[in-house]
């Protein structure tokens, strides 16, 4: 702790800073280039991995199965349905997941059974789920729903908070970047994308604007009286308000991502697939880059946006004439 | 602020607490005595093992559902699946366009039928009427040899030749309690009579083919009862107009059975092989237009005319998604969403520690209440709104254990940056809070924005994950105002962690306070101070430390001593 409370001493008191404003350039650049490579990267990749909810069929899991072989699985969906695809997963210890291309009633009845004796369960173990392709595609447009009311109730909200739109808008910006940014590295890892996953991405927005709203609260009380004083300019006050918060983000965010990062290891690795693993691996993304974001895209992106007021500009330029008299 | 106020203020907090506290327990203690609540949450059914369908209307003519017409399907739907002896069904209509089914166990192709079927309303000449809901007792039915025997073809839907002995037997032996709910799964013939009983009344009916079928109904309403001067009579009367088609079908009947006698003179409305309702006709309706009155409530009159309205929609469904979840999944999956929850909660307790010391032991007593309060909500929700914890919902839970926590560490820094800025510890828990305060609150409104939109917005029991996020965040804001806050101001009394020992998490000489800066000199005083509780990798380290900073900090603290104080940074900062 001594050395993590000194450099947080340090970062408070300016003794040590970090040129969150200075550099913004590069930020932007490295942060452009993520959202490129993030838009590229899943159409390179011909498409998301997209779960059965979006593409529509069958699924089977068999609990408690005796043995973990694939071959049993698929021959026992090929007997009843020939033509239906059949991928068979072993998601987690002794259970078997097995996806079809959408089956009849008759023949899920049937597959159902095929299954139980393939892998030597009572019938009971076999569970069943059908799912059409339009299911995928309704959460995806209620999602798409949430955001837009969620993203103009949230500016309005931090307008009214924070009294001035500049910092809506710049905590927006970022935000998209988030969220796009997630979305590539969620593609890089060739999970499959549920319905969970789109919930996680909402997640994400309220997560990295909380995170967000707590820099901007120290950056507003730091700003407050930019004009009262004549030693430091606009930039480097903000730059100092993110300073200032640095130990704070990075405990608040490891502190999210344990629990998170819990859900994904277990879920991961003795689990396999479903609501934790697809909802965990969003968000774990998620808050690391919500956070990034935060001090990298954000809070520069305001003070970006702010420096070309012209009283601003006019306060600068007394601070730094005065900087020089003095130096 | 004096000495006595902030302990005031924190009694009061914490009294406050414990009056919340105590209230939900006692609501809790009702639940439990009154067996209607218990101290294990609902599980949803992806924990419990059971069936989710959801299901799009498909309207005739392809137009969108109406709400209202899902909401009625919903209740046709919902009295099909009750009658049908699937207790704990949920039947809900979803962002106004779906209807979801879920019911615990796997439906029987039977129930999936029901379930998909669309509401069969129709009119049907009433033939007899017998008032009793159950069978007639096997002694007093009518004998083999009395039964009737028609004597010719029946020449319309009232002719008393469609009863032969068959519908006889079937008529006595008919048991309405018994036949409520299974309409819908029994396919009745239109040009066939049929047996069918009006719960309302009590009364079972043998009914002529169909007349008139419901999709013939335009349009139907209810209102105040008027008599035949136009002014009302206290009553309330049902009023039905017809399509084209409906209009002449409708005054065939009604010139054939206004003249015939009781129970004759009736045409019975059926829904789902059910009478809902059994008017005599009082006049012939030439123009489409029924009015029917009698024994009306301005409710029963409403639910009436909607039945009749949105009864009569085809409105069929199909299965869009169909999960069945079997519970042994379901535990497994809770198991590990909960060992996942205790690591996550660990680790977090650990990080605490690490970081803010015994002030961690805060966070964990304002995790275990804040936990404690949900855990309340939950149990009461499920009692008062059937409120089941789903994966999802544990999800929420376990992810809100950081969230929470968060608000503590914005808190905790603000006290901290206090303590750096000189102030003492009692007063800067004060002024910190006051700013931890505004920023917790702001930032707490956007998860609380955030969980809402979710829960308005999501789909399945996903609703259940934004509805554990809202609930948490709340239970966050209470312990944070409640809880943390007033303990803090108790603790900062404290010898312990008001003279700031090492251990305390807010040590002044370890976050640089009083005096701020005074160059290389400073790190080795306060290794010095208490070297033997120090490990010997931790000396080491802060050895190491010393010799790599001591350049560095030397030239800074040069510069400084040149132009700026820490009077002029402290101004500044103070803003």
């Amino acid at each position: 702790m001594a050395n993590l409370a000194t450099w947080g001493n340090e970062l408070y008191t300016g003794k040590r800073s970090y040129p969150f404003i200075g550099k913004r350039k590069i930020w932007f650049l490295i942060a452009g280039i993520l959202v490129l490579a993030s838009i590229i990267l899943p159409i390179a990749k011909g498409g998301f991995n997209l779960g059965i909810e979006f593409r529509g069929g069958s699924e089977f899991t068999i609990s408690g199965v005796a043995h973990q072989d694939i071959a049993p699985g698929e021959q026992a969906v090929s007997q009843i349905a020939p033509d239906s695809h059949p991928s068979v997963t072993n998601i987690a210890a002794n259970t078997m997941r097995i996806q079809t291309d959408k089956l009849s009633d008759e023949q899920t009845v049937q597959v159902a059974q095929a299954l139980a004796d393939a892998y030597g369960v009572n019938k009971s173990e076999v569970t069943s789920t059908f799912i059409g392709p339009s299911w995928g595609a309704d959460v995806s447009r209620q999602a798409l729903w949430g955001l837009v009311v969620f993203v103009v109730l949230v500016t309005l909200l931090m307008a009214a908070y924070f009294r001035t739109w500049k910092m809506s808008i710049a905590a927006i910006i970022g935000l998209f970047a988030v969220v796009v940014i997630t979305i590539g590295i969620y593609s890089l890892s060739n999970f499959e994308v549920t319905p969970s996953t789109i919930i996680g991405f909402l997640t994400i927005l309220s997560y990295s604007l909380y995170d967000t709203v707590v820099v901007f609260d120290k950056i507003r009380e730091n700003t407050h009286h930019v004009f009262e004083q004549k030693k430091r300019t606009f930039a480097e006050l903000v730059n100092l308000a993110i300073n200032q918060t640095l130990v704070r983000s990075i405990n608040t965010s490891v502190v999210a991502v344990l629990p998170v990062g819990s859900i994904l290891f277990i879920g991961t690795f003795m689990l396999g697939a479903g609501t934790l693993q697809d909802l965990s691996l969003a968000l774990f993304v998620g808050i690391i880059v919500g956070t990034l974001c935060t001090v990298f895209v954000q809070a520069p992106l305001y003070a970006a946006m702010r420096m070309n007021e012209p009283a601003i500009r006019k306060h600068d330029a007394q601070v730094l004439e005065q900087r020089e008299v003095s130096a | 602020m004096s000495k006595t106020g902030p302990i005031r203020h924190a009694r009061k907090a914490l009294l406050w607490l414990g009056v919340i506290f105590i209230m939900l327990s006692i609501l809790m203690g009702v639940g439990i005595m009154t067996n209607n609540a218990s101290f294990a949450p609902k599980l949803a059914l992806d924990l419990e093992g059971g069936t989710q369908m959801i299901l799009a209307p498909q309207v005739s003519g392809g137009a969108p559902a109406t709400q209202e017409q899902l909401d009625q399907a919903v209740q046709i739907i919902r009295d099909r699946v009750d009658g049908s002896g699937v207790s704990e069904a949920e039947i809900t209509t979803q962002s106004g366009k779906n209807v979801v089914v879920s019911m615990p166990g796997v439906p029987d192709a039977k129930t999936r039928e029901l379930i998909k079927a669309s509401a069969n309303m129709e009119f049907r000449a009433v033939i007899e009427a017998d008032q009793r809901v159950t069978a007639v007792p096997e002694d007093q039915r009518t004998p083999a040899k009395d039964l009737p025997k028609p004597t010719a073809k029946p020449e319309n839907g009232s002719d008393p030749n469609w009863v032969d002995a068959k519908l006889q037997k079937e008529f006595e032996a008919f048991d309405c309690v018994a036949e409520i709910g299974k309409g819908a799964s029994v396919v009745h013939d239109p040009t066939k009579p049929m047996v069918a009983c009006e719960p309302s009344t009590a009364t079972t009916y043998i009914l002529g083919p169909v007349e008139v079928p419901g999709t013939d109904i335009k349009d139907a309403s209810s209102g105040p009862e008027r008599n035949s001067q136009g002014a009302p009579t206290g009553g309330w009367s049902v009023n039905l107009e017809f399509t084209g088609p409906g209009q002449a079908a409708f005054r065939t009947v009604t010139e054939r059975i206004t003249p015939l006698a009781p129970p004759r003179n009736q045409f019975a409305i059926l829904l789902d092989g059910t009478v809902i309702s059994a008017p005599r006709s009082q006049a012939i309706i030439a123009d489409g237009r029924a009015s029917i009155t009698g024994g009306f409530t301005e409710a029963s009159a409403k639910d009436l005319a909607e039945q009749l309205k949105y009864g009569a929609l085809p409105i069929s469904f199909t299965i869009q998604s169909e999960q069945q979840i079997s519970a042994t999944l379901g535990t497994d999956q809770l198991r590990m969403g909960l060992i996942s929850g205790i690591i996550g909660l660990v680790l977090v307790a650990i990080y605490s520690f690490f970081q803010y010391r015994l002030l961690g032991l805060v966070t964990m007593a304002s995790l275990i209440v804040a936990g404690v309060l949900t855990y309340q909500a939950i149990i009461l929700l499920g009692w008062a709104q059937n409120y089941r914890l789903s994966l999802a919902g544990i999800a929420g839970i376990i992810v809100a254990i950081g969230l929470t926590a968060d608000s503590f560490i914005v808190y905790f820094e603000r006290v901290r940056d206090e303590l750096r800025e000189g102030r003492a510890l009692i007063s800067a828990v004060e002024t910190g809070w006051k700013r931890a305060k505004r920023t917790i609150i702001a930032s707490k409104a956007v998860n609380l924005l955030a969980a809402f939109v979710l829960y308005m917005v999501a789909v399945g029991n996903v609703k259940g994950f934004a509805f554990t996020l809202g609930l948490t965040a709340i239970a966050d804001l209470v312990v944070v105002f409640l809880f943390t806050h007033p303990m803090l101001q108790i603790l900062a009394q404290t010898k312990f962690f008001g003279q700031g020992h090492r251990l305390s998490g807010l040590d002044p000489s370890l976050l640089g306070a009083v005096p701020l800066y005074r160059g290389a000199g400073q790190i080795r005083r306060f290794n010095q101070e208490a070297p033997e509780a120090r490990g010997k990798k931790n000396t080491a380290a802060a050895a190491e430390a010393e010799r790599r900073q001591t350049i560095a900090e030397r030239r800074q603290a040069a510069a400084k001593t040149g132009s700026t104080g820490n009077a002029d940074t402290k101004e500044s900062d103070r803003g």
